[in-house]
C-alpha cells in the first residue's frame, strides 16, 4: 500500500529539479503531445467502457454527476469570499477551479487502481468531461451574474472546443464508436504506453508546480489551508455520491478523487477570457501549488481507505 | 502612399488572448499577422512557454500608420486593464509596402 509508483517519482523529481532553478523542462511540443495522448487515451478507455453497456442505464449517474459539477462552485465561493475576503471576481474563479476537475489527477488515480489492483467502473472517463464544464459556467455567473452582455456564444467556444474537452470527447467518440475489438490494433500506442506517457506528464506538472511555490509563499496561509481542506471535503461528498450511486470501492475513490480535484488546464483559460479582472495567480497558486500534489501524494490513497471504510461500515 | 508611412506593430501579450487579438486585428484592417509563442519575464513574472495557462505570444503586424493607430487604440482600451500586454510600433521599410496598406 504504502510502495510510491514509479510515476509520483517523477513527478517529485520534476519538482525538486524546479525547485532547485534546473534547467530541466520537457520541450513543449513533447508536453503537447504527452498530454494529448492522456487525453485521447482516458477517453478511449470511457468509450470502450460505454460500447460495454446500454447507455440508458447510465443516465442516472450522469444526471447526479453533472448536478453535483453546478453545486462544488457554490460551496467553495463564500468560504473564499467571506472567510479568504477575496474579490467578487477572484473568489468566483477559485471556485470554478475547484468545482471542475483535473485531467491529470485523474490519470494518476486510474494509474493508483491498476497497480494495486482495484477494480473501477471504467466509464468514470465520461464523468470527467460531465464535470469539467458546469463549473465554468457556475464560476462566470458567480463573477458577472446573470447579465445579457455576457457573451455565451464565445464562452461555450471557449469550453466546449478547448483542447481539453475536445481530445475527450473525440477519444470517448472514438473509444464507443470501434468497441473493445476495435481500438486492440492501437492500444500499443495508446493504452500499453500509457503509465510511462503518465511520467513523463507528471515530471512537465513537476517542474510547473515548482514554478508555483512562490507565489503560494506571497499570498500564504489562506491559500494552503483552502487548498488542502477543500479537496478533503469534497472528497467526502465524492465518496458519498459514490456509494449512493452504487459504484465500487474503486470507482467511489475515483469519484472521490474527480471532486477533490481542481482544474489548471480548461478554467484558467476559460476564466481569463470571460472573467478576466480576477487575477490568475491565485487560482492556479492553489489549484496547482497545492491542490495538485497534495492530491496525487496524499489524497488518492486516503480517499481509496475512505471509500474502504465507508463501504465497511455500510455492508458488514 | 509613401513607404516611410509602413508601421510595425509588435504585441506581447497572453497566450489566452490569441483568439480574440486575431479578431481584432482581422476586423480593423490589417491585412495579415504572425505569431510566434514566447517567453521571457517582466511585471507579471517568469513566464514560460510549455504551459498554455502561463504561456505569452509575440504578434506581429504590418500595416499603415492609421491601422496601426486605430489598433493600438483600441488594444489598449479593451486588454490594458485586465491582461499583461506590451505594444510597440516601429517604422519600417518594407518591400511591396503596397501589399500592407490596401
Amino acid at each position: 500500500m504504502n510502495t510510491i509508483d514509479p510515476v509520483i517519482w517523477f513527478f517529485l523529481f520534476g519538482l525538486l529539479a524546479g525547485a532547485l532553478k534546473s534547467e530541466l523542462r520537457l520541450p513543449s511540443q513533447i508536453y503537447d503531445f504527452v498530454s494529448m495522448l492522456l487525453l485521447l487515451t482516458i477517453g478511449m478507455k470511457g468509450g470502450v467502457e460505454l460500447a460495454n453497456q446500454p447507455f440508458t442505464l447510465l443516465l442516472p449517474q450522469i444526471g447526479v454527476v453533472v448536478m453535483a459539477g453546478f453545486l462544488l462552485p457554490f460551496l467553495a465561493f463564500p468560504v473564499l469570499r467571506y472567510v479568504g475576503r477575496f474579490t467578487r471576481a477572484d473568489s468566483a474563479s477559485i471556485a470554478a477551479h475547484y468545482g471542475s476537475v483535473s485531467v491529470g489527477t485523474f490519470a494518476v488515480a486510474v494509474a493508483y487502481m491498476n497497480s494495486h489492483s482495484i477494480d473501477f467502473e471504467e466509464h468514470m472517463a465520461l464523468f470527467v468531461v460531465l464535470l469539467e464544464i458546469p463549473a465554468i459556467l457556475v464560476g462566470i455567473v458567480l463573477a458577472k451574474g446573470l447579465s445579457k452582455k455576457m457573451q455565451w456564444s464565445k464562452v461555450g467556444h471557449e469550453v466546449m472546443l478547448g483542447k481539453g474537452v475536445m481530445f475527450l470527447i473525440g477519444g470517448l467518440l472514438i473509444g464507443w464508436l470501434s468497441g473493445p475489438s476495435g481500438v486492440e490494433s492501437i492500444s500499443p500506442l495508446f493504452f500499453d504506453l500509457f503509465k510511462g506517457v503518465l511520467a513523463l506528464f507528471l515530471l512537465e506538472m513537476g517542474l510547473i508546480t515548482a514554478t508555483q511555490l512562490g507565489s503560494l509563499k506571497r499570498y500564504g496561509p489562506f491559500l494552503l489551508t483552502f487548498g488542502i481542506v477543500t479537496p478533503l471535503i469534497f472528497a467526502v461528498l465524492g465518496t458519498l455520491v459514490g456509494l449512493g450511486l452504487d459504484l465500487s470501492a474503486g470507482g467511489t475513490a475515483i469519484l472521490a478523487t474527480l471532486f477533490a480535484s481542481a482544474s489548471y488546464i480548461a478554467v484558467p483559460a476559460a476564466m481569463r477570457i470571460s472573467v478576466p479582472e480576477a487575477n490568475p495567480t491565485l487560482s492556479l497558486t492553489a489549484s496547482l501549488g497545492v491542490t495538485f500534489p497534495f492530491n496525487i501524494l496524499i489524497g488518492i490513497p486516503l480517499y481509496y481507505w475512505l471509500a474502504n471504510y465507508f463501504y465497511l461500515i455500510l455492508f458488514s | 502612399m509613401k513607404d516611410n508611412d509602413i508601421r510595425l506593430l509588435t504585441i506581447f501579450t497572453e497566450a489566452a488572448l490569441e483568439t480574440s487579438l486575431v479578431k481584432d486585428i482581422e476586423q480593423l484592417g490589417a491585412s495579415g499577422y504572425t505569431i510566434t509563442n514566447a517567453r521571457g519575464k517582466g511585471s507579471h513574472g517568469l513566464r514560460g512557454a510549455t504551459w498554455e495557462a502561463n504561456s505569452n505570444i509575440r504578434i506581429e503586424v504590418i500595416c499603415s500608420l492609421e491601422v496601426s493607430k486605430q489598433l493600438t487604440e483600441h488594444l489598449k482600451n479593451s486588454y490594458y486593464e485586465n491582461y499583461a500586454m506590451v505594444i510597440f510600433t516601429t517604422q519600417i521599410e518594407v518591400l511591396r509596402s503596397n501589399k500592407f496598406t490596401s
